[in-house]
């Protein structure tokens, strides 16, 4: 008896609508979150993340409505990331029917965000999103050789990635996201040394994200410390569906569900 | 979708074996989430709403006390909980419902808070106390339990009747009750308790007369948390 290693698909969603092209068919509306919500759920996504990259504020209204919806149609863990700033903008998300919202650079502007939210909502549901690299040539050297990035990756902050995580956990969140923003949109499998470099640092939860290509790749990156697994363009573009996934996972002796 | 298929089947079933009081949908259970500031509300609200049951949100405590199902949610720390449930009256609702047998179900935090005792980072609160135990930090590697695990329910189960052995369900916690502290001998109806493992076993599910609780979510465990949620409506 084991807790299973989680399949985690994650949408990009702008102004309420599914951000690139969709491969899916017998959708009646390819854009729509909820529905392709629903088609990860029917393929065995144990956890849905939604990443917000609305740019407006004034749109950030659609954003409470697709998680309203969601959460009416789906029953499964839904996370919402994106943009959150402080606890009340967490307060609306989980009343909206989020079970836990990501924090990123909010986070990394002010830490007390990660402390207070966690007193406030519980442990469980604050996830810390962490995009990180290895520092790259002329960069400010860190103790792990990896560093904190903003702004997608293009910025460099010089905080050391894996003490951020430790940090992270200190101030009460519940899960640590770890993007590799090398691996990011390569297709070549995860950052397995970052994983590996996180893991020995924390307890809570690690979920590894960036660089899944194919269904041999995430295999890797639980033996490398993960407790799930998170991919976007993937499984948005139909290149992989979530059960295969989950079938070379269990033929490598992973345990899911 | 099959889901909504086997929902609608579910309530036609309840609605045939059922009479309900006045002021209902005739047939279909009758259930209140009792709002006391904890849990993801909406969520339970609707996965009860596809079980097949009539559901109400509220404080309200005659609403809760009336309804022929309660269900006390709960996430975050025991003592908040607990804090949150006595100024709305909410230990003394349960109190009473079991007193007249009503049919009360606890989920997650919601669970732990019916135990004795709950301890957390050094601190110890006092729970409602319907079952013995402490709720306390798991010994694991990972923390919180975060996932799909497995669990182990007793013969004579009603809440997992009819389900394989290697179903799933959704748990987010870091504390649990590690021993269960048997009552008295003398006790008529002895808890059915259901195992969880993570790291050491622990207490997944209680079922105990008209009190049932499960530290999982039903409401985020899918189509294995609809079939739970729809044997406990069952049971109304």
């Amino acid at each position: 008896m084991a807790v299973a290693v989680r399949v985690i698909p994650c949408l990009d969603v702008d102004a309420g609508r599914v951000v690139k092209g969709v491969n899916f068919t017998n959708l009646v509306d390819a854009g729509d979150p909820v529905e392709l919500a629903e088609v990860y759920n029917a393929e065995g996504a144990d956890e849905l993340t939604f990443l917000d990259v609305t740019a407006s504020s004034a749109d950030r209204e659609t954003t409470y409505d697709v998680v309203r919806r969601t959460a009416e149609q789906v029953f499964i863990p839904l996370t919402v990331g994106g943009g959150v700033r402080s606890p009340d903008d967490i307060d609306r998300l989980l009343r909206a029917g989020a079970d836990k919202v990501s924090l990123n650079t909010a986070a990394i502007a002010r830490p007390e965000l990660l402390r207070e939210s966690s007193q406030r909502f519980g442990a469980q549901c604050v996830v810390l999103s962490v995009d990180a690299r290895r520092v790259p040539e002329g960069g400010t050297p860190t103790p792990s050789g990896f560093e904190v990035t903003t702004h997608g990756g293009r910025q460099g902050t010089g905080i050391c990635a894996v003490e951020w995580a430790q940090r992270g956990e200190e101030l009460g969140v519940g899960e640590i996201l770890l993007n590799s923003m090398d691996a990011d949109g390569t297709k070549a499998g995860f950052d397995l040394e970052m994983l590996r470099a996180v893991r020995a640092a924390v307890q809570v939860p690690l979920i590894a994200s960036g660089g899944a290509g194919a269904v041999e790749h995430f295999a890797p990156a639980v033996h490398a410390g993960a407790d799930a697994v998170l991919a976007a363009s993937v499984f948005h573009f139909g290149q992989l569906r979530v059960d295969e996934v989950k079938e070379a996972m269990r033929a490598e002796g992973i345990t899911v569900r | 979708m099959p889901g909504k298929d086997a929902a609608d089947t579910a309530c036609s079933t309840i609605a045939r074996s059922r009479r309900c009081g006045t002021g209902s949908l005739e047939g279909v259970a009758r259930v209140v989430v009792l709002d006391y500031g904890s849990g993801n509300l909406r969520s339970a609200e609707r996965a009860l709403e596809r079980a097949g049951a009539d559901v109400e949100v509220t404080s309200d405590r005659r609403a809760a006390l009336e309804a022929d199902g309660l269900v006390v949610p709960g996430v975050g720390a025991f003592s908040a909980c607990m804090d949150g449930l006595r100024a709305a009256g909410g230990d003394g609702i349960v109190d009473r419902r079991l007193a007249d047998e009503r049919p009360t179900l606890g989920i997650c935090v919601g669970m732990q808070i019916l135990f004795e005792r709950g301890v957390e980072h050094g601190v110890h609160a006092e729970g409602v106390g319907q079952w013995p135990g402490t709720v306390e930090r798991l010994h694991a590697e990972v923390l919180p339990h975060m996932g799909w695990n497995e669990v182990s329910p007793p013969e004579g189960t009603t809440l997992f009747a009819d389900m394989d052995p290697d179903t799933r369900f959704y748990f987010v916690h870091s504390f649990a009750v590690r021993k269960w502290e048997t009552a008295s001998s003398e006790t008529s109806r002895a808890p059915l308790v259901t195992w969880g493992e993570h790291g050491e076993p622990f207490v997944a599910a209680v079922e105990h007369g008209a009190l049932s609780a499960t530290q999982f979510h039903p409401e985020k465990s899918g189509e294995a948390g609809t079939r739970l949620l729809r044997n406990w409506l069952g049971g109304l």
